[in-house]
């Protein structure tokens, strides 16, 4: 058959084929390819030595450092919850669950402003433990506890959302199999579980780490933006912005675009991974490769 | 015969993620009512209906709204072309879309600021055209689309990858032509995710501060979106006036939140019920 004259009626034609395509492609290429690309030659405006410099300034290290330490800090708790929740939602039965999943998904739902505000009342000079707080001497709004209150709240759901229905597909038998093969709970943990959750993790935790390290609203908020001491990365550069340190600003701008491109590289590979970890897994349950080697063939 | 309990750690794991929950989300949200309704009714009504406070919902919510489109209509032509046409980079082109989710909010408002600033480069293609961007009205849904894009696309993405081959030939052999497929067929079957994407994409837009604030020009009663009003009524130490716009707020989150879900129960649904009947 010649696919000359003949157009298969299940598909566009071929000039609406390519204007879809220039509309898709054109409007991804203005929205997001422009944006990345200008934060770089933004960056590298005044030369490479401007640009290390502003990137060696003691301000520019201590917000990159306090960004890492909050985002290491925040992890391990998110990867806990994360866990735990989806544990408790994708292999058990209760009353209530759908009302949990919908609250966990809550601080995807409020705005960051919000949520820092939050905060600020309960723990600020006049919020509800305020004037116990100031009597013990205790800083949380202003200062680091805060901070990574606030990150603890905005990436809560990012690992549990990720778990829930990986987990769920799974199903619970390769589970009860190993309790019932006399594994206590840890071992059936370890030995069964995570190697099947560990892309799955992975994925959340990626997206949950790009959060903690980029999140702005609710940190600016309970932060007090106090040079050297509670500015993050990308308060940083908004303080840099705003005083038409264009360099500077978009120096510190284009190590967080370096984190985002690391992210979305790391969780494409996440997604390879865990396609071909399906793929593999489906592959031997079907019918026509079980009966194979047998040797039923005539 | 099934033994409900064989597997171990259900009180530990829902233990822990109830009480990390509360002490960490629903006891703080609630701190905002506890305070709001230490305050005067009046007090908060005054605040909450003031004319700064009423103007900037009309343009949280315009611009957000307008992005949301925006964002519906090329997200579904993008998610379309992402699964339905070959071409070199395809898998490039997929990732990228997530950048959004990736780049901070602060480094995308700068970025867009200066691009569409009078002498970026899109800013000096488009002022001479009379469409000024960067500090209008006109720049707060630049920004919110480019923060709203992948919930389109990530949403409706799996769905067209789903629809059956099988519906389009009926379709076809019926004698529909394609853009008849199209309308009675394909979106259809779509709307319920291209719906969500929309409703996602909005409920995020409404919130959004970091990426809004650079570009919006941030001018009282024009440009200035409520979680900005927010912040400057807590710099200048006014907490009665923030807590009733964020009490605000926060209502309109929970409204949204109970919308996508009811959106995402009656796509599934419905998809189920499409799944029941082509077995």
């Amino acid at each position: 058959m010649s696919g000359q004259t003949t157009r298969l009626a299940t598909a566009e034609p071929r000039w609406l084929r390519a204007v879809l395509m220039v509309v898709g492609l054109g409007f991804l290429f203005f929205f997001l390819a422009l944006p990345l690309v200008a934060v770089f030659v933004e960056a590298f405006q005044g030369g490479m030595s401007a640009y290390v410099e502003a990137l060696r300034h003691p301000e520019t290290l201590s917000a990159i450092g306090l960004t890492v330490f909050i985002a290491v800090f925040v992890l391990p708790f998110n990867i806990a919850v994360g866990v735990a929740a989806a544990w408790a939602i994708a292999k058990f039965d209760f009353r209530g669950k759908s009302l949990l999943i919908t609250l966990i998904d809550l601080p995807f739902a409020v705005s960051p402003v919000v949520v820092g505000l939050v905060f600020l009342l309960i723990f600020g000079a006049q919020g509800l433990f305020g004037p116990w707080l100031a009597a013990h001497d205790v800083k949380i709004v202003f200062a680091l506890p805060g901070m990574i209150i606030v990150t603890l709240f905005i990436t809560f759901p990012f690992v549990a959302r990720e778990l829930i229905p990986l987990m769920q597909a799974q199903g619970k038998d390769e589970e009860e199999a190993a309790i019932s093969l006399g594994a206590s709970a840890w071992q059936m943990f370890f030995r069964v579980t995570l190697p099947n959750i560990k892309w799955g993790l992975l994925y959340g935790v990626i997206l949950a780490n790009a959060r903690a390290m980029g999140e702005f609203g609710a940190v600016s908020v309970v932060s007090g933006h106090i040079r050297g001491e509670t500015n993050t990365l990308p308060l940083h550069v908004e303080i840099l912005y705003n005083e038409y340190n264009a360099v500077g600003a978009f120096a510190s701008a284009s190590v967080l675009a370096l984190l985002a491109l690391v992210t979305l590289v790391a969780k494409t590979v996440v997604e390879w991974q865990m396609r071909r970890e399906t793929v593999m897994l489906d592959t031997p349950l079907a019918p026509e490769n079980v009966g194979q080697p047998s040797g039923t063939q005539p | 015969m099934k033994n409900k309990h064989v597997l171990p750690g259900f009180g530990l794991a829902l233990g822990i993620t109830l009480v990390y929950l509360s002490l960490l989300v629903l006891l703080p949200l609630s701190g905002l009512a506890f305070k709001a309704s230490s305050l005067s009714a009046g007090e908060l009504w005054n605040v909450a209906t003031s004319e700064r406070a009423l103007a900037s919902y009309r343009v949280t919510f315009g611009a957000s709204l307008l992005a949301a489109g925006i964002n519906a209509v090329f997200g579904l032509i993008v998610a379309w072309v992402l699964v339905r046409y070959p071409f070199p980079g395809k898998r490039l082109v997929d990732s990228l879309v997530d950048l959004p989710f990736a780049l901070p909010t602060a480094v995308a408002g700068i970025t867009l600021a200066t691009l569409y600033a009078g002498n970026g480069w899109l800013g000096r293609f488009l002022e001479p055209l009379g469409l000024k961007v960067a500090f209008t009205p006109l720049g707060i849904v630049v920004a919110l689309t480019f923060i709203g894009l992948p919930f389109v696309v990530r949403t409706l993405q799996p769905v067209i990858e789903d629809i059956e081959p099988e519906i389009e030939e009926a379709a076809a052999s019926l004698g529909a032509s394609r853009l008849q497929t199209f309308l009675r067929v394909l979106l259809p079957g779509v709307f319920p995710a291209l719906l969500t994407g929309f409703t996602l994409a909005f409920s995020r837009a409404i919130g959004e501060y970091g990426s809004v604030i650079f570009i919006a020009g941030n001018m009282p009663l024009i440009s200035e979106i409520t979680p900005l009003l927010i912040i400057s009524k807590l710099e200048q130490y006014d907490v009665i006036g923030a807590t009733a716009l964020a009490l605000v707020m926060l209502v309109i989150s929970f409204v949204m939140l109970l919308a996508v879900n009811a959106l995402q129960w009656w796509s599934a649904n419905r998809h189920h019920g499409r799944e029941k009947v082509s077995l």
